[in-house]
């Protein structure tokens, strides 16, 4: 499968990634040459066979309902790049 | 041309762990912005989740009360958007692998029983919130929902009307109250709805397109904003328009819907498994566990109060509408005895009722308790006062006067059922009406009723009604 | 006294014979960092001040009777590990500014073993790289080759060059198709990644975690036996850590080897591997058969298949895991943005190189509507394929032998601007991480002056059986002590 400059443009796009226009072509040669060597797994017969999603075979360990956490408001929040009256500032969210 | 009304609904249901679904923080509503949200509810770098036994439990407690398949292994998904109140850039939630699949739940509408279908229930996390006022031309992010444990509770499109949808909703409302997973709180947010509204042409069997009307937190709103979508498609297809499919926000104040304006481009959710999660396997053992702790539920304890209290179907109905108030009225009853169980059920949603909701009380906040209901009840099956006394005496005990007896004894209600003492009254009442008596004598039947209001008078209501009408009859015949 | 090369069981001698404090060996690493890091590059962030009184602790503990194997011992962690109040960048512009408010659980267990810490270590940004290349805070220098600007390998560059340098006894560093492995052969260090679900991902700001694994570098095996016992543990914070005990590492050092069976698969042999690497593997051979094991071939069929796997598998946990960098809690935003989309976009834009970018996108473009099945689930099925060949492999031997690399270090611009030549490098080290597996690479010696590694593969959770057997190499060659001219 191969990859258009606007399908980059969309990629782009959902991974919320601002490209310069000059970048877009070279952005798609590396993403084509990527996705022709990813194509190599079609070799591979896969029938039957169950995704591996995870290295271990194991279940999901359950944490006791607790409040263990502290309010740390203040610590967390000095990196935040921009903050008002406890509040992380954004610009305007419209709905 | 007939429309047929098609929804589907989505129903958001807050667990009431005590702290979220893959942190430690607390999930108290109510704090100061951004307090209850530790490193894991912010995304920072580095944190990794850990399930909440609770929500896992509370999930299944849901799925077995709507007689639903409890997944043997699921799997939560990573569900990819940017915004604001979501910090990772994506929801942990489960996609291809939900922990509850295939239930149902029985409506009544208009005395008709009818079954809806509950697709699936998903464990998943709840976002922030983005906070518009007092930000000028930003707004202000609060994440301390972020990471809230909830269930999301899909219909399938059986619901054919905005009272069937609300009468769905309450029942499902009533439901998670019952199972004490969700406090049922709508303005909190801790039960909110989405509605899917297409409409078809009546007959058809293929779905028109649908919209979305997002975050409905009240029954009225729901109501308001299906009925006035409802309206809008027809409108839009009666004048020769297309339906177009799109996420919608319904207006509390002039009960419309529009269309989002965050224009939301064809969605692309990526999910893909957890990679920091593994999958949630719930055996057989977990589920009896979990049975075991199930509480009798709204339908079985209606069908119970029929039979053990001899009451109406609606009553009952009424009366196991909500767990509390189902077990308000059987406090009540466990003093008056079963014997009186359908005065005491009359009390309890009547004039009980009415104060509740005149005061836009909970049942757990009458000011009336079970046992003093139950103290009124007695005395009026004792005979001890009339319904209609006993109606002034709740009126006291409401406004905190004291107990039933209490009240009867101070204000000197007893009811006088005593044949020498009635007879004496009735006596002076037929002497001081000369006239009537002569009328009624006459063959004036209806004066009758004119004796038993001078007898009533006289006793300031306290004369026992059955009495007075028995000796009164002898004396006028005699 | 030349503390830069002794191994740390020897600095741990001499700090528990008294020889010298903590204080002074810190110091000491200082200097030299001081003295040489402007050729290597190999730190982001240096901290002296908590680095002395950390050591000034050490010290009191061990006088108090209290001390370790690693108590006073100064090192240095990789900057993708969360440090409580010290910046820690994953070598980005992104979080250029970002200070963690909270340690890292493998940092916490390494502090509760008594460890100094010197400082943070260059890295590829977000991990992502596998020559050092694309760090943000500029390219790392290998020891072996400072003036032909060779690479030191990546993405655990720093770390490598650090340690190789004479710059830290030992660092950590993290693995999640090669990274401490491909580095550390680059420059005659031992690096060993542990299995999957072994040391905590807590902590450690996470690339692909399906893979990502924390693990040592150091010179010799028996040091990263010390390391890895503070290392490794289970971590009720991270879900997919492995509540197995933790066995004594160094207690197995010694194991004779005779009747081991080591399996070289012959994929390993196939094209692109250089003739001196393949004469040192099989120098290794030789003396692994001299200590009486034998050496089996075995054949993994879907080996070649590991690279296209690992480019859809960690590139799509890749740009779901950096989603989170949008510039509203922490790290870089971009400068009067009027939009949300805005604000997003050019944070994303500007916070994150060509590398992360590139793989953000693949991942994007493999997880999204339309290809998923063809990409991402394929390359879980073939995942699964890779991780039966171990497993039918391992019904017959005990550990995989085979190159770590297929050649020594290249230099500074050689492969930067063809991708895919770049993630070659790790055609060998990445079928451990799909299958989860512990592995190390130790020097095998030198090719035309430069290091080069092999690697060992062992079952899950037998990081004692590679680690026997790198330390009984390592006791009868001395490839390890060679030391890079000048450091």
């Amino acid at each position: 499968m191969s990859l258009s400059n606007d399908q980059l443009r969309t990629v782009a796009h959902l991974a919320r990634l601002e490209l310069d226009e000059a970048d877009v072509e070279l952005y798609s040669g590396n993403l084509n040459d990527i996705l022709a060597m990813v194509d190599q797994l079609n070799q591979a017969d896969t029938a039957d066979v169950t995704p591996m999603a995870h290295p271990l075979d194991m279940v999901q360990r359950l944490r006791r309902d607790q409040v263990t956490e502290t309010d740390q408001r203040e610590l967390f929040q000095s990196n935040a790049p921009d903050t008002e009256r406890g509040l992380y500032r954004v610009p305007r969210v419209i709905e | 041309m007939e429309w047929e009304v098609v929804i589907g609904l989505e129903v958001h249901v807050q667990l009431q762990t005590q702290s979220k679904i893959f942190s430690g923080a607390a999930t108290a509503y109510g704090a100061e912005p951004n307090t209850q949200a530790c490193a894991v509810d912010l995304g920072l770098p580095g944190v990794l989740p850990v399930l909440n036994a609770d929500a896992v439990r509370m999930a299944v407690k849901f799925g077995l009360a709507v007689g639903a398949e409890i997944a043997p292994r699921c799997v939560f998904a990573r569900k990819h958007y940017f915004y604001p109140d979501l910090p990772k850039g994506y929801q942990i939630s489960q996609y291809e692998l939900p922990i509850v699949a295939n239930g149902t739940l029985d409506i009544e509408v208009d005395g008709q029983t009818k079954t809806i279908g509950i697709t699936r229930a998903h464990l998943e996390e709840d976002a922030g919130k983005s906070i518009h006022e007092g930000f000028g031309d930003g707004s202000g992010i609060d994440l301390n929902r972020a990471g809230t444990p909830l269930v999301e509770i899909v219909s399938e499109p059986d619901i054919r009307s905005a009272a069937e949808a609300v009468a769905y909703l309450k029942k499902l409302h009533s439901l998670v109250r019952y199972l004490e997973i969700c406090d049922g709180n709508m303005q909190e947010g801790s039960f909110r709805c989405d509605a899917n509204v297409s409409i078809r042409p009546k007959g058809s069997d293929t779905f028109g397109t649908r919209t979305e009307t997002k975050n409905l937190n009240s029954f009225r709103f729901v109501e308001k904003a299906i009925n006035h979508e409802i309206e809008r498609q027809i409108d839009v297809i009666e004048s020769g328009g297309e339906v177009v499919q799109e996420t919608r926000l319904f207006n509390t104040q002039t009960g419309e819907t529009r269309a989002m304006r965050s224009k939301e481009e064809a969605n692309d959710y990526r999910y893909f498994p957890d990679p920091d999660l593994l999958p949630v396997v719930t055996t057989e053992s977990d589920i009896i566990g979990i049975r075991s702790t199930m509480p009798e539920l709204p339908d079985a304890k209606r069908d119970r109060f029929v039979e053990q209290y001899a009451l109406s179907e609606y009553d009952a109905g009424v009366l196991t509408s909500s767990r509390e108030l189902a077990d308000y009225y059987e406090q009540v009853v466990e003093y008056t005895g079963t014997v009186n169980a359908k005065l005491a059920a009359n009390w309890v949603m009547g004039d009980l009722a009415a104060s509740l909701n005149a005061e836009g009380l909970d049942i757990a906040d009458s000011k009336v308790d079970a046992k003093a209901l139950a103290g009124l009840v007695m005395r009026i099956a004792d005979d001890t006062i009339s319904g209609k006394i006993a109606k002034d005496v709740f009126v006291a005990m409401w406004a905190g006067e004291g107990d039933a007896d209490a009240i009867i004894e101070a204000k000197g209600l007893k009811q006088i059922t005593d044949p020498d003492a009635l007879g004496k009254i009735l006596d002076e009442v037929i002497a001081s009406n000369p006239a009537q008596l002569e009328q009624y004598r006459g063959g004036k039947d209806k004066l009758f009723g004119y004796f038993v209001g001078q007898a009533m008078k006289a006793t300031k209501g306290k004369a026992n009604p059955a009495e007075v009408n028995r000796l009164l009859k002898e004396k006028l015949n005699a | 006294m030349s503390f830069h090369t002794l191994t740390v069981a020897g600095l741990a001698d001499g700090l528990a014979s008294g020889q010298f404090s903590s204080r002074e060996l810190t110091q000491y690493f200082l200097d030299r960092i001081e003295q040489h890091d402007s050729a290597l590059n190999s730190y982001i962030t240096v901290t002296p001040e908590q680095a002395l009184a950390a050591a000034d602790a050490a010290d009191q503990t061990r006088a108090a009777g209290d001390a370790g194997p690693l108590t006073g011992v100064p090192m240095a962690h990789k900057d993708i590990f969360c440090t409580k109040g010290v910046l820690t960048t994953c070598g980005s512009k992104m979080l250029g500014n970002f200070v963690a408010p909270y340690d890292a659980t493998v940092v916490r267990q390494l502090a509760a073993a008594g460890v100094v810490m010197l400082g943070k270590t260059n890295m590829d940004e977000f991990a992502m790289g596998s020559s050092n290349e694309t760090s943000y805070f500029g390219p790392v220098k290998n020891p072996w080759g400072v003036d032909a600007g060779l690479v030191p390998g990546g993405s655990s560059g720093g770390s490598v060059a650090a340690v190789a340098g004479g710059l830290a006894p030992f660092a950590t560093g993290t693995d999640t198709g090669g990274s401490i492995r491909q580095p550390a052969a680059l420059t005659n260090l031992t690096g060993l990644k542990p299995t999957y679900g072994r040391c905590s991902r807590y902590g450690m700001i996470a690339f692909a975690s399906s893979l990502d694994q924390a693990g040592p570098i150091t010179r010799t095996a028996e040091d990263a036996a010390i390391v890895l016992q503070a290392m490794a543990g289970f971590d009720p914070a991270d879900s997919t850590s492995v509540d197995v005990p933790v066995p004594d590492y160094r207690a197995g050092l010694d194991a004779p080897l005779a009747g081991r069976k080591l399996g070289l698969p012959k994929e390993f042999l196939a094209e692109g591997l250089d003739d001196g690497t393949r004469a040192a593997l099989e120098a290794a051979l030789e003396i692994y058969r001299q200590q009486g094991a034998e050496i089996v071939e075995v054949s993994m069929p879907n080996m070649h298949l590991s690279v296209p796997t690992y480019y859809v598998v960690a590139p799509a946990e890749a740009s779901s895991n950096l989603a989170r960098y949008d510039g509203v809690r922490y790290g870089h935003r971009a400068e009067g943005v009027e939009s949300l989309e805005a604000l997003y976009k050019r944070s994303r834009g500007e916070g994150f190189g060509r590398e992360v970018q590139r793989r953000i996108m693949v991942g994007t473009y493999v997880l999204s509507a339309g290809y998923y099945d063809a990409y991402y689930l394929k390359a879980q099925q073939v995942r699964q394929l890779i991780a039966d060949d171990f497993s039918r492999a391992f019904e017959e031997v005990d550990a995989i032998i085979g190159p770590t690399t297929q050649g020594p270090a290249f230099a500074l611009g050689e492969k930067t601007d063809d991708p895919v030549a770049m993630y070659l490098n790790d055609i060998y080290t990445i079928a451990a991480n799909l299958a989860g597996l512990p592995a190390l690479s130790m020097p095998a010696g030198l090719v035309d002056g430069k290091p080069v590694g092999v690697q060992l593969i062992g079952k899950a959770f037998d990081e004692t059986g590679i680690l026997n057997l790198a330390h009984q190499f390592q006791s009868l060659t001395d490839h390890h002590v060679a030391r890079a001219e000048g450091f």
